[in-house]
């Protein structure tokens, strides 16, 4: 089978940069291993999705049939393959397909990677202790709760107050589940204040700051887990030890985008872990564009699917015989903990996405001749700003600075 | 004539599997939900060459033996092993001194193609080796398992051919007239036997003190491990062990089978009635992480998959138990299964058929005609090629649909775990090694969970990790 675009994942990411290609009248193979098109937005059952996109609030299913319902106006271009793995990509651009139905190869002129992010593993926290059932991921509790309709415990303590931990602690609450607290290794929530308020001040919800997991006890389902406060090493401060008798733990830690298929292929960000793209989409390797959780963890749905778009575009310019370099190197400086994207082509303005280090009351950002200020920032909340091309010319360096005022 | 064999650890499955190959009844034991579980399932999975055990102790005996037919098991009953060889480093002078006399001792024990490689040479075939390397014991014929598939294997094949297997079920008496035992009694039923077998890993002391025979006292020797990313399995080929000490083989970087890389153990004696302690500690971690960066420098901990530990069962013997009891005539004891116990099961299996029962106890076993030695493991669709694939695809399609995408894992090969008897998640994680990846079932195991319910025809609720209180589910969000 051939096709001119193979798009890898049909998340938010991965159906726009399908529907912008298709408007350009190309061949698209979409290929996504679960059984419905929509990635992770289809276990989000809460609302917060789309606010930019759409300007109106909508949850995460409805954010992904209204992309499946324009995937579905597109039938003629689009081949939307559901329940297909990608297993393997090569470099002579063929992809090794998995599907019950068939297992085949097929050759893409242009490649589109979109195949979001996985969570941290309990394991890789290395937490001494027993190894019982009952510790879960939030994505999984959340799977097993929103799509597999089961409780995944009666009492429950929440590792990490990241968004995707607070509404977790709302969701269970909500179900009956009793949740005990929240414990975040931080000294500031690492969410949202909107979710610290309505997900768990309105539910009594304690909040544990500076503090983390230190043991877990049960051989069979966990019985009990230990939390002590960590001092500014995130190093646990022993005699703060506290205990909870919980059958169940969630653990909202972190994602890392998904990259391992493209080992080999082209370059990774050492900072976002992800695949390093120019503002283009491109990766180091000129046929294979990356959007999405996959290059570095989004916020928000509304600037993943723009970040698909706009790969999908280049990505179909690439297919009709436009060449773009990777452009210069952008680069984290001062109180920035990373950037996204990695490099900038001056083909188009730059959309740029960072993270800072530190919460910090009042900051000024700087990047090439490009000034502006900030208040109220948290390294959770991501920093979206458009800077035009002329401000950006004639750099063979980008550097992303914010100069605390 | 019926021997029932207490434990379906690697030793006790192999044992099982032996005496399929002859005229008699065999029943095999198991206090877990499934096979492999105890002792066998968290250790080094090393076959080791068989240099490091005293002259004319019993584990010298059947160490180098067992590790010769591994080739031929491995073939038999298709599980995987992998003939990496092996090095023991040495840093100084009086360290290598020990390479010397290891090397000497492997002679006399019969351990083929031992030799001492210089710096450059160890450095050329393992490059990420600390260079401050003075010398090393290679030994070629060390290789990796998965010690739990040994098991596994061992009990799929002898069901073929006969055996009788009792699944969550802990032998508790015995019943006697005069000194035999004619009865094994468990939690749920008293067997008829003629001879005792008794496998039982780390609760072997325990068992043969019901049984009132011949024990040695057996504490626990916890050993916590690292396991980690796929992506560095290739940072070193072979097993990589520091000199040896008194008291252990000491703490080892090497490839796992699946292409990981494992770090580890280490030694804490734990008093004899924590013989369930399987707990990881912070010490512990740390002294794994300190001590393989001596051996290799540059070890990435950011790609940690998970941490875990095993318990060897030590004697102040330090040596195996094995062989037919004195007082009680018709039980047999393979107990104090230390390492290099994985390496040497087969071996034990064959000298208790041949040997204990046959010469020793005098029992007329007669080979059983139509024996199957061989077994097939279970079909890894990925490894296939693209045609087989296919064909596969279009007779059973959902061997086209992949559950486990870290370890490739499709459904057609969770379902054929379950119909050769995975009951919980891990019974499909050993079986299968989905789950086992890097995202340790985030993506996975709720598919799996319903794969488990639909074969099983029950609920999710009712599903177990590993034993009968780990539950992972409870019960419907909405009716
Ligand atoms: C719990 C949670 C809560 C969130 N809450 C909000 C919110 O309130 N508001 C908001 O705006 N955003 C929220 N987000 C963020 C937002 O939903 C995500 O950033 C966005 O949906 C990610 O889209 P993606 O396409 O990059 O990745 P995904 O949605 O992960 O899609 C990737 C897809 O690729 C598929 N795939 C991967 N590899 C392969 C392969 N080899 N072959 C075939 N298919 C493959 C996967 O199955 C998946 O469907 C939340 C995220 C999470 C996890
Ligand atoms: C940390 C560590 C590292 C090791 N490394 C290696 C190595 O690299 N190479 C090597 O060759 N060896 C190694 N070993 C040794 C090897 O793992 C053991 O020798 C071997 O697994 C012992 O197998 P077993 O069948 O005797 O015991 P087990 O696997 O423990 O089997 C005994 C079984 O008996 C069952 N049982 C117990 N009591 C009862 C009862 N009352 N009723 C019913 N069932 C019962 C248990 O549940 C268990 O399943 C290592 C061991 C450890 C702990």
């Amino acid at each position: 089978m051939k096709t001119d675009v193979l798009v890898i994942g049909a998340g938010a990411a991965g159906m726009a940069a399908a529907i912008a290609a298709a408007k350009r009248n190309l061949k698209v193979v979409i290929a996504e291993r679960d059984e419905i098109t929509g990635g992770i937005l289809n276990q989000c059952i809460h609302n917060g999705f789309g606010l930019h996109y759409f300007r109106e609030e909508l949850t995460g299913p409805e954010y992904a049939e209204r992309f499946r319902e324009q995937l579905s106006r597109y039938a003629g271009a689009i081949d939307v393959l559901n329940d297909c793995h990608v297993l393997r990509l090569n470099r002579d651009r063929t992809a090794l397909l998995v599907s019950p139905k068939n297992v085949f190869e097929l050759e893409a002129k242009v490649v589109v990677y979109a195949a979001g992010a996985r969570e941290r593993p309990f394991g890789s926290l290395m937490i001494p202790g027993d190894r019982p059932s009952g510790i879960f991921t939030a994505g999984v509790a959340q799977r097993l709760m929103n799509i597999d309709n089961r409780k995944v415990g009666r009492k429950a303590l929440i590792v990490g107050s990241g968004d995707i931990g607070m509404i977790m602690a709302r969701r269970l609450t909500l179900e009956g589940i009793e949740v005990v607290g929240v414990v975040e290794r931080l000294p500031y929530p690492g969410g949202l204040l909107r979710n610290v308020i309505q997900c768990l001040k309105d539910f009594n919800i304690p909040l544990y700051l500076s503090s983390t997991v230190v043991e877990v006890k049960g051989s069979e389902r966990l019985e009990e887990v230990v939390v002590a406060s960590v001092d500014e090493q995130f190093r646990p401060i022993p005699g703060t030890e506290k205990s909870f008798k919980v059958d169940t733990l969630v653990l909202s830690v972190g994602l890392i985008p998904q990259v391992e298929m493209l080992n080999g292929l082209v370059t990774l960000d050492k900072r976002t872990r992800g695949i390093a793209c120019s503002n283009t989409g491109q990766s180091s390797n000129e046929w294979i564009f990356a959007a999405g959780n996959c290059t570095a963890v989004f916020d928000l749905v509304d600037y993943v699917t723009k970040e698909g778009e706009r790969a999908g575009e280049y990505a179909s310019r690439y297919v009709n015989g436009e060449r773009f370099s990777l452009g210069v190197p952008i680069v984290p400086g001062e109180n920035v903990m990373l950037t996204f994207p990695n490099y900038y082509n001056d083909v188009d303005d730059l959309t740029l996405y960072l993270r800072c280090k530190k919460p910090m009351e009042k900051a000024l950002l700087k990047v090439g001749g490009f000034e502006k200020t900030f208040e109220d920032l948290i390294p959770s909340e991501m920093i979206v700003v458009k800077i035009p091309k002329q401000k950006l010319s004639n750099l063979d360096r980008i550097e992303v600075k914010l100069e605390e005022v | 004539m019926r021997v029932a064999v207490i434990g379906a650890g690697v030793v006790g499955s192999l044992i099982a599997r032996e005496l399929c190959k002859y005229d008699v009844e065999v029943l095999l034991i198991e206090k877990n939900l499934d096979v492999g579980w105890g002792v066998t399932k968290a250790n080094s999975a090393i076959l080791h060459a068989g240099y490091d055990d005293p002259v004319g102790s019993v584990r010298a005996r059947f160490c180098s033996v067992g590790n010769a037919m591994y080739t031929e098991l491995s073939r038999e009953l298709d599980f995987e092993i992998k003939r990496t060889g092996s090095y023991v480093l040495a840093f100084n002078d009086e360290e290598t001194a020990v390479l010397h006399k290891l090397l000497v001792q492997g002679e006399k024990n019969g351990v083929p193609n031992l030799s001492i490689h210089d710096r450059e040479t160890i450095l050329s075939r393992e490059p990420r080796i600390n260079p401050e390397v003075k010398m090393g014991l290679w030994a070629p014929t060390a290789g990796i398992t998965e010690p739990w598939m040994v098991a596994i294997a061992a009990v799929e094949n002898a069901l073929e051919n006969g055996l009788k297997l009792f699944l969550n079920e802990e032998v508790v008496d015995f019943e006697k007239q005069g000194n035999r035992i004619v009865g094994v009694i468990t939690n749920k039923q008293v067997h008829r036997v003629d001879v005792v077998i008794n496998a039982a890993g780390l609760f072997a002391d325990e068992v043969a003190k019901l049984a009132g025979a011949e024990y040695v006292p057996l504490h626990p020797r916890k050993g916590q491990y690292i396991l980690l990313d796929k992506k560095l399995g290739n940072s070193v080929r072979s097993v990589i062990f520091p000199t040896p000490t008194e008291k252990s083989k000491g703490i080892l970087v090497l490839p796992t089978i699946d292409g990981g890389l494992l770090l580890g153990p280490t030694a804490e004696d734990l008093p004899s009635d924590r013989k369930n302690d399987l707990t990881t500690t912070n010490e512990g971690i740390q002294s794994v992480k300190d001590f393989v960066l001596k051996l290799v420098p540059e070890i990435d901990f950011s790609l940690v998959v998970k941490t875990f530990a095993g318990l060897r069962p030590e004697s102040p013997q330090k040596d195996f138990f094995i062989g037919k009891s004195e007082i009680v005539p018709n039980f047999v004891n393979a107990m104090a299964m230390r390492s290099p116990g994985l390496t040497a099961a087969p071996a034990i299996a064959k000298y208790i058929a041949e040997e204990v029962l046959q010469q020793q106890m005098r029992i007329n076993l007669t080979t059983k005609k139509g024996f199957k030695p061989e077994r097939k493991g279970i079909r890894k669709y990925a490894e296939l090629s693209l045609e087989e694939w296919q064909r596969a695809v279009k007779e059973n399609p959902s061997a086209g649909r992949m559950i486990c995408f870290c370890n490739e894992v499709t459904e057609a090969e969770i379902v054929e775990a379950i119909r050769r008897g995975a009951r919980t998640l891990d019974g499909v994680k050993f079986r299968t090694r989905a789950m086992f990846g890097r995202c340790q079932g985030d993506f996975c195991m709720s598919k799996i969970l319903k794969i488990l319910e639909r074969e099983l025809k029950t609920d999710a609720s009712q599903i177990v990790l590993k034993s009968p209180n780990s539950w992972v589910v409870d019960g419907k969000v909405r009716e």
